[in-house]
């Protein structure tokens, strides 16, 4: 990697300070993303802004809601019994990221301020209709993801927690890449009283996206034969080595279906 | 004692250093003023070099030196050399065109080095790459055999026309032909064999150090065979005798054939350590391992069979185009030919063979051998054909391989293309694999996982390799331009315990333990007591290395022989100690006695008055009790055996999943049978990695698109089932120890097995073969496109 500077500021003020000030600066949660980039000299940032001491982890369960503050890991949210007990979905997709190393390093604020779009979290996020909550404003979901490796963050602003509201029942399931292991399809429902809501990782192009043809199939009956006969649409879908827009399309019905059956 | 002797699964004595983190690999190793290498490397696949600006990275922090092709050249520095020579059919040498250490005037894949950069820090030496710029014309690329054979292909060199290395035959095409014009019946099958990256878990490495007062070099490297390496780059690449060069191999972390060849990196810092004065080390990253190590396979081929009436095969035609990437690694042309055609009998007793193939150049990483090389390739294709001549003749596929084996009692056997199996019993192999599958309740496996949407098959591999290799003289002729022998030397110390000093090298194998045991064997020394000394051509008196499954077939032999000089001295000190004759002197069991008698004198006795000779035979007999013995194999050895997969499909998403396998093999006498377990496993794995899941892909214009673990796909834990690994044992005829060599079987036998149990699960859906990687989207479009001929159940 490149030299860089690296700093651990104590309070998010003085984070946000120094990334406003630098735009070559750039905030490091878990790091299981950025330093592989960094290690490859993809990125050469000027000052590493390492947010592990701003205090950002914990889990807070409400009645109707589940918070998981931004720094925490992977490991914790599968592990917590209380994610379990409000969103089976979310706990079980925590538990599915990536490998045992990487579930206690990674970081949800992380996985969703990248915004990879094969990464797990923003179906949870999307699918849920999270509230991200920064150090400057609340995010809807709806609103966050704004592209491959893009959201609507700012230059300063840092994410502080995630706040999902709890569904009757939730579910996740993905399809590996058979070489990386992450998603080339993760689809991830909730089924909520107003209605039900399906977001897909892992195959679109645009990154993570709503299944609303399914999300109407589901809401009229949450079963997983609903949605065995919607078609995805292969337009807008990523092809690759390892599986074609096609293909792509295909498995977001099976690994919708499935994520439908474990919905708990 | 335990027993530790030939048969015993003795614990793996190197395994406590590697497990405990205490292995010594190359990249361990520091040389006092020590500084770092790092090699700039063309990002494109074809272009025209006009000119290389090192001078701001000459000047930047750290760095010591630059150096291009041009200094090499200066320094008149060779090009690396191919250690086999293939003729064309019309007699002619193969193109051989230059291959420079740095490249001069063009590159020609991505990965090639252009520039060395050597600074006190590998950080700096990295930072400086970066300073160095290359102005490039790009060229058109070639960059798959398609492309390459296409008319007006662009050219790799350019005074190679039509990019072929060589066109080469084996077997009477005449005869062929004519067999064919009289067949009741031809079957046909096009396939490719794809491209692999080996992958080792040790990334390649080398250590260059010039001795300011000696001027001796010392090359520490990541090789399968450091005299090779010194010869190769001694003679023809840096002109430094060998009384000036050494070579260590210490511990490897994997070979798979990737650390055969004599690579760029050897060269660059050994010659570069005399010119800067200081020891170098270069240690590969690993996306420098994907885009540099030898590749392995890139096969695309037609056969035929043609039938008789009843059945039975009455030849077989075949056309290969081979890939070698874009220059001629080490023995890269002998693995298509000489380690392939000569293969295609199989295990059957087809009478007439032909084989043609055109070896070419493309804009893609050299390619040469990889775990099974050639033969892998060979039995691809071969058993690939058996199972799809059953399916187009509806017959049943043992019952196909039963009619056309070559029956146990026809050995020795001479086949149509050059080579002749000494032992062998397809039959019995073939039978244990079958029961310990339970191939008979099958169908019932089957129809249960249907039941839970999965497609069941089972597939059926008969296979047989060449190993051992090889008897110099055969090779010698079929232009291998070294000897194929191995040494072995036996020092028995004043106090009775062995070092053992083996040309072999081990980067895996266990050699320290098996090795120890045949020592341990025959003169009786408990295995604690036998040190096993390799990879250093400092210390080993010479040595060929391991590839080939040779180590034990070929090197085990020079131990045996050395081995029984010792004994042969000993006898001699034994009879002037106990004043008997020598031909009345037995050895057994570490001791030597008076035949009849009970006056015996131990091993350790023995030595110690070879080496305080006071009483002793000194006249006619010198002190000391070491010899050397060099093992020149009268032929190769033939393991053979028989694989048997189980797969399930899942019909959603068309997901392989291995359930079972059995590999069945004939690898001659076994020495340790934990140690051929896992060789057998290893290999299976890298098998069913082939078959699944690993693909070298390069784009159109000649950029690797699998060029991290991120694309590449290596066989992971749950990739890989439990698998059942017994033996069946002819033993080799021609060898002192009988043994055929484990460590290929694996990867050779195993992929036909796969891709048979694949087309099986999917036998509904018409389809008589899949290529390699049978990929999760490949088997889902067969789903979708066919038609299931059972879908209204």
């Amino acid at each position: 990697m490149y030299d860089f500077s690296y700093q651990q500021p104590a309070n998010l003020a003085d984070a946000a300070k120094v990334l406003l000030g630098d735009p070559e600066a750039k905030a490091l949660a878990g790091g299981m993303t950025y330093i592989p980039v960094l290690k490859q000299r993809l990125a050469k940032p000027s000052v590493i802004v390492d947010l592990v001491k701003l205090g950002l982890t914990g889990i807070t369960v409400g009645a109707n809601s589940v918070t998981v503050g931004a720094m925490t890991t992977h490991a914790t949210v599968a592990k917590s019994a209380a994610v379990a007990g409000k969103i089976r979905g979310l706990a079980a997709l925590a538990g599915m990221i990536g490998d045992e190393a990487v579930r206690h390093r990674g970081t949800i604020g992380g996985s969703i301020a990248n915004n990879d779009p094969a990464a797990d979290y923003p179906a949870a996020a999307l699918a849920l209709g999270a509230t991200i909550k920064t150090n400057k404003r609340s995010i809807k979901a709806d609103d966050f993801f704004t592209g491959m490796f893009s959201t609507s963050l700012e230059q300063d602003e840092i994410i502080t927690a995630v706040e999902f509201p709890v569904p009757e029942k939730s579910g996740y399931e993905k399809f590996r890449n058979p070489a990386s292991r992450y998603a080339i399809v993760g689809v991830f429902v909730a089924k909520f009283p107003a209605g039900v809501r399906v977001a897909v990782t892992g195959a679109g192009q645009g990154g993570v996206f709503r299944q609303t043809a399914m999300e109407q199939a589901l809401s009229a009956n949450f079963a997983a034969d609903a949605v065995a006969n919607i078609k995805t649409p292969a337009d807008g879908l990523n092809g690759d080595i390892h599986a074609s827009a096609e293909y792509r399309a295909h498995l977001v019905g099976v690994i919708a279906k499935r994520a439908v059956a474990k919905a708990a | 004692m335990p027993f530790e002797g030939i048969g015993a699964s003795v614990r793996r004595k190197e395994d406590v250093r590697f497990l405990s983190g205490h292995g010594n690999y190359t990249d361990d190793i520091n040389r006092p003023g020590q500084v770092h290498a790092f090699i700039k490397r063309a990002d494109r696949p074809h272009a025209a070099i006009n000119g290389i600006d090192t001078a701001a990275a000459a000047k930047a922090p750290g760095v010591v030196a630059v150096f291009t092709g041009a200094d090499m050249a200066a320094d008149n520095v060779g090009g690396l050399p191919c250690g086999w020579q293939i003729h064309n059919k019309d007699g002619s040498p193969m193109a051989e065109p230059p291959h420079p250490v740095l490249a001069i005037g063009k590159v020609r894949h991505v990965g090639d080095p252009v520039a060395v950069v050597i600074a006190e820090t590998r950080q700096a030496a990295k930072d400086a790459a970066e300073l160095i710029t290359i102005d490039y014309t790009d060229l058109p690329s070639a960059a798959t055999l398609k492309d390459a054979v296409a008319p007006n292909a662009p050219r790799v060199h350019d005074e190679v026309a039509g990019n072929v290395c060589y066109d080469w035959h084996i077997g009477d095409k005449a005869m062929v032909d004519a067999a064919f014009a009289k067949a009741t019946k031809v079957v046909k099958l096009d396939l490719t064999n794809n491209r692999l990256i080996p992958n080792a878990m040790e990334p390649r490495a080398a250590i260059g150090e010039w001795d300011t007062s000696s001027g001796d070099y010392t090359l520490y490297t990541t090789s399968q065979n450091p005299h090779v390496i010194r010869l190769l780059m001694g003679a023809f690449v840096l002109h430094i005798p060998e009384n000036k060069l050494r070579v260590v191999a210490p511990d490897v972390g994997g070979g798979f054939g990737s650390k055969i060849y004599h690579y760029a990196e050897e060269a660059i810092v050994t010659w570069a350590s005399a010119k800067v004065r200081r020891p170098i080390k270069w240690t590969a990253e690993r996306n420098e391992s994907f885009m540099s190590d030898a590749h392995g396979r890139d096969h695309v081929s037609t056969a035929e069979m043609a039938l008789d009436t009843d059945g039975n095969f009455l030849a077989l035609r075949i056309s290969t185009l081979a890939n070698m990437g874009a220059y001629l690694s080490t023995f890269a042309p002998c693995i298509p030919t000489y380690l392939y055609a000569t293969l295609l009998a199989g295990v059957y007793k087809t009478p007439l063979i032909y084989c043609e193939v055109k070896a070419v150049f493309t804009n893609t990483v050299p390619v040469d051998a990889y775990r099974g090389a050639g033969r892998p390739e060979a039995t691809f294709l071969v058993e690939r054909l058996v199972d799809v001549i059953a399916h187009d003749t509806g017959k049943d596929r043992i019952a196909v391989r039963r009619q056309n084996f070559i029956p146990a009692d026809a050995f020795p056997y001479q086949t149509p293309v050059a080579l002749q199996y000494d032992s062998g019993n397809y039959q019995a192999t073939l039978d244990a694999a079958l029961k310990a599958a339970d191939y008979a309740g099958f169908e019932a496996r089957r129809t249960a996982a249907k039941a839970r949407g999965k497609l069941r098959g089972i597939g059926v591999s008969t296979y047989i390799e060449a190993c051992g290799i090889a008897p110099s003289a055969v090779v010698g002729s079929l232009g291998a331009r070294a000897g194929l022998y191995e040494c072995a030397n036996i020092r028995v110390h004043p106090t009775g315990s062995v070092t053992v000093f083996t040309g072999s090298h081990s980067h895996g194998q266990g050699h320290e333990t098996t090795f120890a045991q045949l020592v341990s064997a025959q003169l009786g020394v408990p295995i604690e007591q036998v040190e096993v000394v390799h990879g250093d051509t400092g210390k080993i008196p010479f040595g060929m290395g391991t590839y080939g499954s040779r180590s034990l077939a070929v090197g085990g032999s020079a131990m045996v022989k050395a081995m029984d000089k010792v004994i042969a001295k000993g006898k001699k000190i034994a009879a002037h100690l106990m004043e008997a004759s020598v031909d009345d002197i037995e050895f057994a069991d570490g001791k030597f006695t008076v035949a009849g008698t009970d006056k015996s004198k131990a091993l350790a006795e023995i030595s110690l008055a070879a080496y305080v000779p006071h009483n002793y035979p000194i006249e006619e007999l010198e002190p000391g009790l070491e010899e050397t013995a060099f093992y020149d194999p009268k032929n190769f050895t033939f393991p053979a055996g028989c694989h048997v997969c189980e797969v399930e499909v899942d019909m959603d998403t068309g997901v392989p999943e291995v359930v079972s396998f059995v590999a069945v093999d004939d690898v001659g006498r076994v020495i340790n049978p934990m140690i051929v377990e896992g060789q057998v496993q290893g290999g299976v794995a890298q098998g069913v990695g082939q078959a699944l899941l690993e693909n070298a892909v390069y784009d159109a214009q000649g950029q690797l698109l699998s060029g991290s673990f991120m694309d590449y796909t290596m066989p992971r834990a749950d990739n890989v089932p439990n698998i059942k690994v017994a033996t069946e044992v002819t033993l080799c005829t021609h060898n002192p120890l009988g043994v055929k060599g484990c460590g290929e079987v694996g990867a050779i036998g195993s992929p036909p097995a796969v891709i048979g149990a694949i087309v099986d699960a999917l036998r509904d859906y018409g389809v008589r073969h899949i290529n390699m990687p049978a990929t999760p989207g490949k088997l889902w479009s067969i789903i979708q496109s066919g038609r299931p001929a059972m879908a209204a159940e």
